[in-house]
């Protein structure tokens, strides 16, 4: 028999309910259950970080993480990073204006890092955001176009406050 | 009034896929839909014994389970059709949608389980019990065709898939009359092509007999159509394919794979929609990639380096079977000898089954191999002769008063290989100075006087693009005033929308935020080939310039009626025709949709036909080359081994651009992938064709912390081959990145006299040239 | 990809995870998820039980003991890398870090998981491994102390059996002004190191007191350089003496591999025990 528990996460504000089987990580769950396919799966091996989330304000994972695990907490995914209104967070809007995405399957994970990131790191140099989006492979776009996008978000929100 | 057309145009896909609402496959979630996994072959080459599938079935969840003989296709019997047939190919073997009683590489499909759910899918995979029987496996391409190697196929006589020969002018006279001849012996390796969304098919067999749905992460739906319902023996039109959202294709999904068959026909058999979901360690051996290729050459050259002739042989490893016809070898050989003249030529290439997962085109397809090869030749002259690397190309180049160019080599249709326009000396010149060239010396010595090591490398390219023959385009006003427009091409992040809107909107007159796309979706548009070779640009380009211009056409003419004023005196702005001058006289496109729509008893006006729209699949008359230069600068720590690329510079010249934005994109994204070939990517398989670098630690694609920033500038050489002037742009980046990090790595090295005969160049083998150099020099 | 079926628990306490462990057979740990994850979703790993440490109270903080910094074995990579205590009394360990995945996963990754797992080339064991880092052991007869040169008993197998549990590690600080250097050589940034080397250098009266050196990588296990540090104490700090660390460094005992050769590995262990060995004495004398 399948083991499974019934869980309560908050997604992009919302609590969800469900029952999950305990195996299903939390981008599995995301995607299958709720239906928030925005975050992707490029590997679920932990490597390739398309399946990037925010748990509880910090980023992870999800291929790496039960679904369980996040049962009580916050999980914020790329569906829940623009405002209300639908206005681009300033990193979506950075990428759409440098080219930062081509085939848009990193993009989810690529900017949810990016903004996790600059929260801590407001006035990164060109090297910082290299290491510090090392951790989400790209293949389309050679990588420029989301530095440039995460150095003119960096600016967008050091004068946005 | 060019407005869009050539302008950095912000891309219209990105907002949906910045926000998470992209559609791929896997996000597709249909009522009633099972999901797959595969058992695949876990050795390099078995003979099956007997399958027993009883335990899997048994499994609470499981749905069914599949073998080769499960399958209700008409002949089971039949392996899969050949893509491109090619009289080169002597041994044309493909491999059956399951297997049927031989494996010949570890991923090859054996089994298929439907599940409730893809956990309980791969629970019952272990319990699917296969006797195999294990084999002899070949391996390494350039032992497979030796008399004593293991045969990758039961039954055959020998390794040799195929053979084919690129010649031209007296190669003899040219070796003969040579002040110089320089050899050179290098292994090229190429990974796979990792987009980052795997491949993935749904099916559904629609009710009431409507036919088949397939969404697949394919570049090629309509390929995948004519595949398939030649499987199937019914029309075309029963068999509807959608590339919804595809995430990255870079060559390996432009095919046909077994899944796209078995999966289809699971569906239909189970009467549920069906769904299978590469995952990443099934990508390294289910999905095709290219591997190793063997050259040995000659060049001939006068005193000066003047390159007179260019012969050798070369192995490719074609993997265990040709699905794709012999096009990555063809790509290999034809577009020799690259950016030069060169009078002579004769190459051989011979195709080498060996048990690994089969090779096909990923991003260049063989184009990389070739040019590298050449590219080595030169910087051998350069090192032999003790001339700037940069000179010798000089001196070899086609000349811009030379075009059209012919080199003398034939095309895979027997057409002669011919480029178009382009000025390579004033393209490398734009490289050079872009890289600072001159001042390099100057910083390799200051930084030499720190014990760093520096060095710089220089590489040319060709690259034919956009072949044919079609890729049509309607555009079509809707009685809104929106434009409709569809293609067959698929996007895998090119950003066709944004491309052929701004085309688009020029032609009538609106922004591109009214052109409604619609693409790669057999049902939406009748005809189409696919996104393959950098063609979408050169073909679609025209044909959605010349729909439009029809549709543009059929405005002004209905307008002037309508308007009762002369056609030129129309002016087609902001949606609505105007007359110059009266600016209360206009109609707009909405209304002009509407005149050609009408419905019962309405009147089409005399001389014009229903509905505003036009169809048209002008592509370019002959394959547009681009060309390019690449600088690479790079620093080895010798202690290490480690590269680092330190700048990258790029001259690349693809004719007009409609959109330089994307241009670039193409390009950097391109390059990227050159450097993870030319230092990183390396698909390792023991000598029992075990495949051991499997995941993403052991398999290194680049990252942002590995990868220069890159400076591009370009030059635009119109293509006289169609109207917008365009070529191809999507290889151009990746083509000539590894000669010229490689040469980069020689050039900081010299004092060492290491010469790389291998790529990836990982820093172990760099220091065991160092040290083998050191050891020499100390003897 | 997705897992073999097992079942989850989730203990609040240290004694409940104990029991949960007595309880049951084939049981994996989960800490930080960050290695067990993928072997879980590859199936590397396919165990009936998951016990679940991230809800356990007591198992993670950063605490200076006067003598040692004391870790819970649930400390997330990211606390001990933006930790105050840790750049104050062991910057090495916060240097290491730095080469330790990537911050996503630093979110989540534990230092307890990291030297349970034992992954030959992993940072932490070797910063443990320089330190003379002391283990706490639970298990159902009580607590137990553990050396870390105890600890690693085989190819990623701890000295650890399979009802106990790992809940704290304590790096004893030197008392002596000291640097100390971590260095790596990885393929890529994030990537699990070829090489890595931990040193610690006391230097005093332009004499080298204590040396601690550490290589991951080479073996299956971190290696301590006994002789080289033999060598390094009484000898002055300079780059003839680091040369020649780095030339006995070249002697080590290496593994080799489908990817790295033996040689390889010895090279980069000589060349990297050269330069951490540098920088460390570049450090204990106020340079950097
Ligand atoms: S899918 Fe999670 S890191 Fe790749
Ligand atoms: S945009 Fe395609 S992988 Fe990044």
């Amino acid at each position: 028999m399948a083991d499974k528990r019934e869980i309560t996460v908050t997604i992009n504000g919302q609590a969800q309910t469900a029952e999950v089987e305990t195996r299903t990580n939390l981008a599995d769950f995301l995607r299958h259950e709720l239906e928030l396919t925005g975050t992707h799966v490029g590997c679920e091996h932990g490597v390739c970080g398309a399946c990037t989330v925010l748990v509880d304000g910090a980023a992870v994972r999800s291929c790496l993480m039960l679904a369980v695990q996040a049962d009580g907490h916050e999980v914020t995914s790329v569906e829940g990073l623009a405002a209300a209104d639908g206005t681009l967070h300033p990193v979506q809007e950075a990428f759409w204006k440098n080219h930062g995405l081509q085939c848009g399957f990193c993009t989810p994970g690529m900017v949810i890092s990016v903004a996790a990131f600059l929260k801590d790191n407001p006035n990164p140099t060109e090297a910082d955001v290299r290491s510090a989006i090392s951790g989400n492979i790209c293949r389309c776009t050679g990588y420029q176009g989301i530095v440039a996008a995460a150095l003119e978000a960096a600016e967008t929100m050091r004068q946005e406050g | 009034m060019v407005r869009y057309t050539g302008a950095e145009v912000q891309r219209m896909e990105d907002p949906r896929l910045l926000t998470g609402h992209g559609r791929y496959v896997d996000d597709i979630h249909l009522p009633g839909m099972l999901h797959g996994a595969f058992l695949r072959s876990s050795h390099a080459h078995a003979r099956i014994r007997s399958i027993d599938t009883s335990a899997a079935l048994a499994l609470p969840g499981v749905h069914a389970v599949f073998t080769q003989a499960d399958l209700a296709v008409p002949d089971v019997a039949q392996s899969m059709n050949q893509l491109y047939p090619a009289p080169v190919i002597h041994q044309d073997i493909t491999q059956h949608p399951m297997a049927t009683d031989e494996v010949c590489y570890v991923g090859q499909t054996v089994a298929l389980v439907a599940a409730d759910s893809r956990a309980i899918a791969e629970d019952a995979l272990v319990l699917i019990d296969v006797d195999y029987e294990p084999l002899p496996a070949v391996v390494d391409c350039r032992t497979a065709l030796a008399d004593d190697a293991p045969m990758a196929h039961i039954g055959s006589e020998n390794n040799m898939a195929g053979q084919l020969k690129s010649a031209f002018g007296d190669i003899d006279g040219a070796f003969a009359k040579a002040d110089h001849v320089f050899t050179g012996s290098f292994m090229q390796h190429r990974g796979g092509c990792h987009s980052m969304e795997t491949r993935g098919v749904l099916a559904r067999d629609e009710p009431y007999g409507e036919g088949l749905t397939i969404w697949s992460s394919t570049q090629c739906p309509y390929l995948v159509r004519r595949a398939l319902a030649t499987h199937l023996g019914e029309p075309e039109d029963r068999v509807r394919i959608i590339a919804p959202d595809v995430g990255g294709g870079f060559g390996p999904k432009a095919g046909f794979y077994p899944e796209e068959i078995v999966i289809p026909v699971a569906a239909r058999q189970l009467g549920r929609p069906l769904k299978w979901i590469e995952d990443r360690r099934e990508h390294f051996t289910a999905t095709t990639g290219q591997r190793d290729q063997q050259w040995d050459l000659e060049v001939a050259c006068d005193k000066d380096g003047k390159m007179l002739g260019l012969r050798g042989v070369v192995i490719h490893e074609n993997g265990a079977y040709m699905p794709y016809g012999a096009l990555l070898p063809f790509t290999s050989v034809t577009p020799l000898p690259g950016s030069y003249a060169i009078p002579a030529l004769d190459v051989r290439l011979d195709i080498a089954f060996t048990n690994t997962t089969p090779t096909t085109p990923v991003r260049g397809a063989g184009r990389p191999y070739g040019i590298y090869a050449v590219e080595r030749m030169v910087e051998t002259i350069a090192r032999e002769l003790q001339i700037d690397p940069a000179e010798v190309r000089r001196r070899n180049f086609v000349r811009a008063d030379q075009m059209p160019y012919e080199t003398g080599a034939k095309l895979r249709d027997g057409m002669p290989v011919r480029y178009d326009s382009g000025d390579y000396h004033a393209c490398q010149e734009k490289a050079l100075e872009l890289a600072d060239y001159a001042g390099f010396k100057a910083r390799q010595d200051a930084a030499r006087t720190q014990g760093r090591y520096l060095g710089i490398g220089v590489s040319a390219c060709i690259e034919d693009t956009g072949v044919g023959p079609y890729e049509g385009t309607t555009v079509k006003i809707e009685p809104s005033g929106k434009i409709m427009v569809r293609t067959g091409a698929a996007s895998q992040g090119q950003g066709h929308h944004t491309m052929i809107a701004q085309i688009v909107s020029d032609q009538l007159g609106v922004q591109p935020e009214d052109i409604m796309f619609e693409a790669a979706d057999t049902g939406k548009f009748p005809q189409g080939v696919g996104t393959i070779g950098s063609r979408v640009t050169a073909n679609v380009g025209p044909s959605s310039f010349d729909a439009a211009g029809q549709v543009r056409e059929t405005v002004l003419k209905l307008a002037a009626e309508t308007l009762e004023a002369a056609e030129q005196d129309l002016e087609l702005e902001d949606g609505e025709v105007r007359v110059a001058g009266a600016p209360d006289l206009k109609v707009t496109l909405g209304e002009l949709a509407l005149k050609l729509a009408p419905m019962s008893g309405g009147k089409i006006p005399a001389g014009f036909s229903p509905s505003l729209e036009a169809t048209s699949y002008l592509g370019s008359s002959g394959s547009p080359v681009a060309s390019g230069s690449n600088v690479a600068e790079v620093e080895v720590d010798i202690g290490t081994g480690e590269v680092r690329v330190l700048r990258y510079s790029v001259a690349h010249d693809c004719g007009n651009m409609i959109n330089p934005m994307m241009v670039d994109g193409q390009i950097i994204g391109g390059v990227v992938h050159g450097i993870g070939n030319a230092l990183f990517e390396r698909m390792i398989y023991d000598e029992q064709g075990q495949p051991l670098t499997t995941n993403y630690g052991e398999y290194l694609l680049p990252l942002a912390s590995e990868m220069p920033h890159i400076d591009i500038v370009h030059q635009e050489t119109p293509s006289p081959l169609n109207p917008l002037g365009v070529k191809g742009a999507g290889e151009g980046g990746t083509i000539p990145a590894a000669p010229a990090i490689v040469a980069a790595i020689e050039n900081a090295l010299a004092d060492f006299g290491v010469v790389i005969d291998y790529y990836p160049v990982d820093p172990q083998y760099l220091t065991e040239l160092i040290d083998a150099a050191g050891a020499q020099a100390a003897e | 990809m997705k897992p073999g079926p097992f079942t989850y628990h989730d203990p609040t306490s240290v004694d409940d995870a104990v029991a949960l462990l007595a309880g049951h057979e084939d049981v994996k740990l989960l800490a930080g998820g960050q290695s067990l994850m993928p072997m879980l979703n590859m199936r590397f790993v396919v165990p009936d039980h998951v016990i679940d440490l991230n809800g356990v109270a007591d198992m993670s903080g950063i605490a200076d003991t006067g003598d040692a910094l004391a870790i819970g074995a649930m400390t997330r990579q990211c606390d001990l890398a933006s930790s105050e205590i840790v750049a104050a009394r062991a910057p090495i360990l916060r240097e290491a870090l730095s080469f330790v995945g990537h911050f996503q996963t630093r979110n989540r990754g534990t230092i307890g998981g990291s030297l349970c797992h034992l992954d030959p080339a992993a940072e932490q064991p070797t910063v443990a491994a320089a330190y003379d880092a002391e283990l706490t052991i639970v298990g159902p007869e009580g607590t137990r102390e553990v050396a870390f040169a105890e600890w690693p008993l085989a190819y990623m197998m701890a000295n650890l059996a399979p009802d106990e549990l790992l809940t704290q590690i304590r790096f004893p600080y030197w008392q002596e002004a000291h640097g100390a250097a971590f260095v790596e050589f990885a393929r890529r940034h994030g990537d699990f190191a070829i090489i890595g080397v931990a040193a610690l250098l006391a230097v005093e009266d332009g004499k080298i007191t204590r040396a601690s050196v550490a290589v991951g990588g080479a073996d299956v296990q971190p290696l301590r350089l006994a002789d080289v540090e033999t060598m390094l104490v009484g000898a002055a700090p300079g780059d003839a003496v680091f040369a020649e660390a780095g030339a006995m460094a070249r002697k080590i005992d290496a593994m080799s591999d489908a990817y790295v050769t033996t040689q390889y590995r010895q090279r980069l262990a000589g060349v990297l025990v050269e330069r951490a060995l540098a920088q460390a004495a570049s450090r204990a004398t106020g340079g950097e």
